[in-house]
């Protein structure tokens, strides 16, 4: 196995070459699939994704819609925008400044029924820390909302 | 005043970054050769002037002088002595002071003491680190000035974010900057021997304890991160994906390899380039995940305030210094001469082998966490979680721990699978029979079952390169590799019984209810208010007991309300077993004077931490094993030359 010093260097570079353009090609194939999508009420209802999907869904908590369920620990509420409400089911722990005509976050997927079943909430936390959609919402929707809010 | 010496230090600190810059550039001409002297005492002034400013800014935020915007904005008066100092690095300015006094007391350190490289390499060396500092200064300086003053200055201040107020602040932090920013080390040894074409083993040897020193740090910095994050936010999870968490990830990946290749290249002289290489894309890892947690562009639990100003600043940063950096590896890299050759199967193979997957994985969770930001400018908004990243990475990993089994096993240069196979066998037997009881007793997901078969193979398959050897004869760097590789498949172990075992648990109970989870029975015994410094509580009372006849062992998780600023966090409770966590966090009250209460019991969670330190101690002796060799060699080479100057003398005298 007499291969030149230069050969050897082409060939592992080679080798690394493959494996990396490999990773990116999968990293990009499962991105594709994996990735949670953003939707405000009026897309999911439009276009609703599978529900084995893991998607986000963002809008203002309807006021008067927060109800908890008998068994203590879930909750159900509505989120909206100016356009389309959506019920959305919670179970577990809500973050404390998770309250209704607010803007929320929820982590989960969309149920057969038409209900969204979230895994997590996402509240505004403080100043200083707000979901990155949320503040997107602030610029447009959110004050739309706000405004048929009120 | 305080705060003036402060930024007048500060101030002082960049403009002798800038003296030491160009001293170092131009003592590589033959004209400017006697500048050179003046490099080495700049570094170390220039590092302890940071470290004079870093101290004055503790000193305001340990005094709460509100006169200070940056203290006025992140402490209050009423705030626990610990959690005023640790604050002074828990916003984005403090942050960036505690980058550069980290950047300024590396440069300081290599400055004194190291004397292994020819001179020119070590100036150049430091005029890199002093470029990569002057860009850091000239961010603080001009766009985050942590002295700033306010006026009127206010009555109170605004307190500083809950969760940050734990004991995890700091440690945390000056751990993982220690780590991330000691890697700039290695950056500018990369520039120092790029510039002198000075790649080679004397080059590795010297670099290698740097990279190791920052690896022990960051490893240490990560473990502690993720077992705060664990305990504090209390959603039980240790590792979230979250862009912050792998913005060090990624540097430690890169900075792993770099600490195979650099053993490469310090033993056997091949992957010179490689290994360059890795010096700048580590540092740059950590540059880059810098700008993602700094510039706000990621939805994240880390992120300060969201200022664009900043995220551009650091943006230049970014590309001048990674730009800068490949640009001189793409003109030097074709003038490094070729290293020594090896066979296929080899230690240098595997290690070949494990550079290339670790390199595949930076790229998995590079790519994962700013795939948001790509997405986002073709106008969709995504986020990046487990489901993208276990698999992903796990798919790499998986054959690289098979590797790691294998790799410490074969001899440099040239080996047969033949000869280590048979060592082999006791270890692979155990993953056969780990696998068999997996799916004869448990029903376990591919990966955590991946993970607890790879694991304890891997665990006895670690060990092995001990086999045969005289114990008390052996380097200290190999007990150091061995304890590290034993670190990963303990923790690894540790991961996948998490996942794997865990029993979960949300009810809604009434005071003196049991409830069970796991082997644990759980009975809320009281609601009682409690008040610290600057919050007041209700904390819950829980009696516990290990299956049907444990003793009965008290814990309290608690619902905390801060009043400056004005928020709720969940304090977790955990009980530590032998083979596992209780974890119990209080929620709020539901209806009927019901408390909601979420129980975790997590077999075996405290071997994920318990491995990371183990990672950490091995590279703590493999450090400790690098220096005293080196020590020895200086000695010994001094007493030669010593001897030799004896000879000459003698000689001469009988001349």
């Amino acid at each position: 196995m007499a291969i030149k010093a230069k050969h050897q260097r082409l060939v592992l570079l080679g080798i690394a070459m493959v494996v990396l353009i490999g990773a990116a090609i999968l990293a990009i194939w499962a991105l594709r699939n994996q990735a949670s999508y953003f939707y405000v009420p009026r897309e999911i209802i439009a276009n609703p994704p599978e529900s084995s999907r893991g998607v986000r869904l963002g809008g203002m908590v309807e006021k008067g819609s927060i109800h908890t369920l008998p068994d203590g620990v879930s909750i159900a509420f509505v989120v909206e925008d100016n356009q389309a409400k959506v019920p959305v089911t919670f179970r577990g722990i809500v973050p404390s400044l998770f309250v209704e005509g607010s803007g929320v976050v929820a982590e989960g997927h969309m149920g057969s029924d038409g209900t969204f079943v979230a895994d997590n909430l996402l509240a505004k936390h403080d100043e200083n820390y707000v979901p990155r959609e949320m503040q997107n919402m602030t610029g447009k929707q959110m004050q739309q909302a706000m405004a048929k809010g009120k | 005043m305080i705060a003036e010496l402060g930024l007048a230090a500060l101030w002082l600190a960049a403009a002798l970054a800038g003296l030491q810059l160009l001293g170092g550039a131009l003592a590589q001409t033959e004209r400017g050769a006697a500048l050179g002297g003046v490099v080495r005492p700049v570094a170390v002034v220039q590092g302890l002037l940071a470290l004079f400013a870093f101290f004055c800014l503790i000193y305001v935020f340990a005094v709460t002088d509100l006169s200070v915007k940056l203290v006025a904005l992140n402490s209050h008066a009423m705030k626990p002595l610990v959690f005023k100092i640790a604050g002074a690095w828990g916003n984005h300015e403090g942050s960036m002071l505690l980058w550069v006094t980290v950047m300024g007391l590396g440069g300081a350190f290599v400055a004194l003491i190291e004397r292994r490289l020819p001179e020119r390499t070590m100036l150049a060396t430091l005029a890199g680190q002093a470029f990569v500092s002057l860009g850091f200064y000239a961010f603080l300086l001009l766009s985050s000035n942590p002295f700033e003053r306010l006026s009127p200055v206010p009555a109170e201040g605004q307190g500083l974010n809950p969760l940050l107020q734990d004991l995890g602040l700091a440690f945390h932090p000056p751990t993982l900057y220690l780590g991330y920013v000691g890697l700039s080390i290695a950056f500018s040894f990369a520039i120092g021997a790029l510039v002198t074409r000075e790649v080679g083993p004397a080059f590795a040897r010297a670099m290698r304890p740097w990279v190791l020193g920052a690896w022990i740090f960051l490893t240490v910095g990560i473990t502690a991160g993720s077992y705060w994050a664990y305990y504090e936010l209390g959603w039980g999870g240790w590792w979230f994906w979250d862009p912050v968490e792998n913005a060090s990830l990624m540097p430690w990946l890169a900075a792993t390899a770099l600490l195979h290749s650099v053993g490469v290249l310090a033993s056997r002289d091949a992957l010179r380039t490689w290994t360059v290489m890795l010096g700048v894309v580590a540092f740059s890892m950590s540059m880059v995940g810098t700008f993602l947690v700094r510039s706000g562009i990621l939805t994240s639990v880390h992120a300060f305030a969201v200022d664009p100003e900043r995220g551009s600043f650091i943006l230049a940063l970014l590309a001048i210094n990674i730009g800068g950096a490949l640009t001189l590896f793409a003109l030097r890299a074709g003038t490094v001469s070729e290293g020594t050759r090896f066979a296929p199967v080899s230690r240098e193979g595997a290690l070949v082998i494990n550079n290339v997957l670790l390199c595949a994985i930076l790229g998995i969770v590079l790519f994962g966490t700013l795939y948001p930001l790509l997405a986002e400018a073709l106008g969709a908004q995504v986020s990046v979680g487990p489901p993208y990243f276990n698999p992903m990475s796990a798919l790499f990993a998986v054959p690289m721990l098979l590797v790691l089994a294998v790799g410490p096993l074969l001899r440099w240069r040239r080996d047969t699978f033949a000869r280590v196979g048979k060592g082999l066998v006791i270890p692979a037997m155990l993953v056969v029979a780990m696998g068999i009881a997996l799916v004869a007793f448990a029903k376990v997901p591919l990966l955590p079952f991946l993970g607890l078969v790879l694991g304890v193979g891997l665990a006895w398959a670690s060990v092995l390169p001990l086999r045969g050897r005289n114990l008390r004869r052996l380097p200290l760097a190999v007990w150091g590799m061995v304890l590290a590789h034993f670190g990963i498949a303990v923790a690894l172990i540790g991961m996948s019984s998490e996942s794997a075992f865990s029993s979960e648990k949300l009810v809604a109970v009434h005071v003196g209810e049991i409830t069970q989870v796991g082997p644990w029975g759980v009975k809320l015994d009281r609601i009682e208010p409690i008040a610290g410094p600057n919050w007041t509580a209700l904390q819950a009372r829980l009696l516990v007991r290990y299956g049907g006849d444990g003793k009965v062992v008290r814990l309290a998780p608690q619902s905390r309300t801060f009043w400056a600023p004005p928020q709720n966090t969940a304090e977790s409770a955990l009980l530590t077993r032998w083979n596992g966590q209780l974890y119990a966090v209080l929620g709020g009250e539901a209806e009927g004077g019901r408390w909601q209460l979420r129980l975790w019991w997590k077999p075996f969670v405290p071997l994920i931490w318990i491995g990371g330190l183990l990672i950490a101690l091995g590279g703590l002796l493999a450090l400790m094993g690098r220096v005293t060799t080196d020590l020895r060699r200086s000695v010994i080479s001094d007493r030669i030359a010593d001897r030799r100057d004896d000879e000459q003398r003698l000689r001469e005298e009988r001349a």
